[in-house]
């Protein structure tokens, strides 16, 4: 008793046929879509990849590349397929192709489900090491002199002013470093030295923030410096001043753009899985259909398709007595021994 | 004489059919490009509409959107006209279009022209409006507390940050103007009152300029304060220090920024495509013609741009337009030479029926 089987005349294996055809281009228009996502998503990684440390994981966006590549070239041979199913020579030359391409086609699903996993999961990567990037960068905020840490400045600088945010978790991680450099420092006045001498590690802190931690929508002008002392500024209160600097810290902020991309990219490949899914059904009740018909030379004939050649728990049997046989293929079997021995 | 006279066998028609069937559907291309091009336009000069005092500069993305759209229309004719010119029974239709093609096409190439004269001659308008613009946005900097300028602060600093400028036409702008607001100013401090009379109308000058004037990649801290004062930051040089602030002025960014979108190629790329579409046609059109008159519509005819020689048409078109005019003038002249004519008729049908009789 197949499994789900569906009757089909001329006409439907035709229109099936058609519907394929244009099944699969648009998952190949879909492939070309993830392709581009995925370079898309590398650039963005390496644009940052300065304030996450230079570690970050390019394990997705290589993928996603792989898997476009691979859904454009499985979806134009699926397509071209569909294209000679009609016609009974092109067929029948393409008819051995039929079993591995659907093995193919299974295996690329497979990654693809791995893939959106990978998505889901790859999300706690970045925001660990963005935590840690964060941090660093904070810390060689001044080095502006050291090589390999010379645009540190600038780029912590142009991110604080693009996701407006201000520090790791918010603005009070300036107050723990040193962010500016021992060039620009007076050392011979005093204020300099009484601040460099009240910590133990000697560096000159303050209660102070970057100007790129500014809030352009402060109705004020910004204060950056001594945000802690009301009497510094007139009219100034820094527990109920909100607008005046980013409240918001820079891990979270970079971290749900990331995470916006990386959700888009979950969805993107489950409603490919989804394409991927239907387009092999159809093809699998277009081979079906195709080679079940009474008589090849009459394409008027009615045939039948199906997804599966018996029952979908048959189906499962047949295939635990196949894994079973396989493993015991080397395995020299004690009753068939014993039948021969008897026999001699 | 025919002016630039071709021979065109049957496939050759075929194949210029063809090539002005492509052609035209890659002028659709330009033509929507073109309105691409006046959409973005028109939104980018909206967007940056509070720093500019009048939309003089607006008539440039106006006529690219106008032409745009008039150049996909007719290129969608031609192509049209193309797919049907080699069926002798569908060309005729098409005729009379032609000619009011043609004019189409002139004007749109006139229009294009128009359009990059403009976009030369409008950059000395914008420069103006830009400059009344950002002096208003510099001073209304502080109001922030004024119903319809509490946004001046926001769109200032935004700009100074995306276009990576200072001021009006340096950093030196801000000097003259009062930034701060005299709600944030304490005027019972010697220092504030001070600048407040240091001045004729007693306004908080200083030697500082906002946040949003800030380079990030300066290799110190942003010095905002004092900025004229070589004394009052360690290791400071007023006259050498390049990267702190950006050195460009506002006016200057914002017109190359705009100069830029609208000399693009786009509009001379299209004018040219249109000439040789219009030229092909005529090609077309003339060897189609010929071909139709022949008594075997497959074989050769010929194609020319004009029928007679230069002069020759220039003289046709001037008589025809005089005829157009004297057209419900009565001619006395002429209906005397009618009536002198008529007589001879009779006279030689009257001598004619004597003889014979």
């Amino acid at each position: 008793m197949p499994f789900l089987s569906l009757k089909f005349n001329l006409q439907k294996r035709v229109k099936l046929a058609q519907g394929l055809w244009m099944l699969y281009w648009l998952a190949v228009i879909v492939g070309i879509i993830l392709f581009s996502l995925g370079i898309f998503f590398k650039i963005e990684l390496r644009k940052r990849s300065e304030i996450m440390d230079n570690n970050e994981s390019h394990l997705v966006p290589n993928l996603l590349i792989l898997v476009g590549m691979l859904s454009c070239g499985l979806n134009a041979f699926g397509g071209k397929l569909c294209h000679d199913s009609l016609d009974p020579q092109k067929f029948s030359k393409m008819k051995p192709m039929l079993r591995p391409y659907m093995l193919l086609c299974c295996g690329f699903n497979a990654l693809l489900l791995l893939l959106v996993l990978l998505c889901f999961l790859m999300q706690f990567a970045v925001y660990l090491t963005l935590a840690e990037g964060l941090k660093n960068a904070i810390r060689f905020y001044k080095d502006t002199d050291t090589p390999g840490r010379c645009f540190m400045k600038r780029t912590l600088d142009m991110t604080q002013i693009e996701f407006r945010c201000c520090g790791n978790n918010n603005f009070r991680d300036w107050f723990e470093v040193q962010w500016i450099s021992n060039r620009y420092l007076d050392m011979s006045n005093d204020v300099v030295k009484d601040r460099v001498l009240s910590n133990v590690e000697g560096k000159y802190l303050m209660d102070s923030v970057p100007f790129s931690c500014c809030n352009p929508g402060s109705p004020r002008p910004c204060i950056q410096h001594h945000l802690t002392n009301n009497s510094a500024h007139y009219d100034y209160d820094h527990r109920t001043e909100e607008l005046n600097i980013w409240n918001r810290g820079c891990r979270q902020a970079v971290f749900s753009y990331y995470s916006g991309i990386m959700n888009s990219i979950g969805a993107l490949l489950i409603f490919t899985m989804v394409l991927e899914a239907g387009d092999m059904a159809g093809l699998k009740y277009l081979s079906t259909a195709l080679e079940t018909m009474a008589d090849p030379e009459n394409p008027e004939c009615e045939s039948e398709g199906w997804l599966l050649e018996k029952g979908f728990k048959e189906t499962l049997a047949d295939l635990l007595s196949k894994v079973k046989t396989f493993g015991r293929a080397n395995q020299v079997e004690e009753g068939g021994a014993s039948p021969d021995v008897a026999a001699t | 004489m025919a002016l630039l006279k071709m021979k065109f066998s049957q496939q050759r028609r075929v194949r210029l059919a063809q090539g002005l069937w492509l052609l035209s559907w890659l002028a659709v291309m330009c033509g929507a490009f073109i309105f691409c091009l006046g959409v973005y336009l028109k939104i980018e000069l909206l967007r940056r509409d509070e720093v500019m005092e009048n939309t003089e500069i607006h008539v440039v993305p106006n006529l690219l959107m106008m032409v745009g759209l008039a150049s996909i229309g007719a290129n969608w004719v031609a192509s049209r006209v193309c797919q049907d010119s080699l069926d002798a029974s569908r060309f005729p239709r098409w005729k009379v279009l032609l000619l009011g093609w043609y004019a189409v096409a002139l004007l749109l190439c006139c229009l294009l022209l128009a359009v990059v004269v403009l976009s030369y001659a409008l950059q000395g308008r914008l420069e103006e409006s830009l400059k009344v613009g950002l002096r208003n946005g510099i001073r209304f900097y502080k109001d922030t507390d004024v119903p319809g300028r509490c946004f001046q602060k926001e769109t200032i600093d935004r700009l100074q940050m995306e276009f990576r400028c200072c001021g009006n036409n340096n950093f030196k702008d801000w000097f003259e103007v009062q930034w701060v607001s005299n709600r944030y100013l304490d005027f019972t401090s010697q220092e504030v009152k001070d600048r407040m009379r240091s001045n004729v109308d007693g306004r908080y000058l200083l030697d500082g300029v906002p946040f949003s004037c800030c380079n990030p990649a300066s290799p110190r801290p942003c010095l905002q304060n004092q900025l004229t004062d070589s004394r009052a930051h360690y290791n400071y040089e007023y006259q050498s220090e390049e990267l702190n602030l950006y050195s460009r002025g506002c006016r200057q960014a914002l017109t190359d920024y705009y100069m830029g979108l609208m000399n693009s190629t786009g509009p001379g790329v299209l004018s040219v495509i249109l000439i040789q579409m219009a030229v092909v046609m005529r090609y077309l059109q003339t060897a189609v013609e010929g071909a139709m008159a022949l008594e075997s519509p497959e074989g050769e005819s010929e194609g020319y741009i004009l029928e007679k020689d230069v002069k020759a048409t220039y003289a046709d078109v001037k008589a025809k337009a005089l005829d157009l005019l004297k057209f419900a003038q009565v001619d006395p002249a002429s209906e005397a030479a009618g009536a002198e004519e008529g007589e001879k008729a009779d006279e030689a049908t009257e001598k004619a029926a004597t003889t014979a009789a």
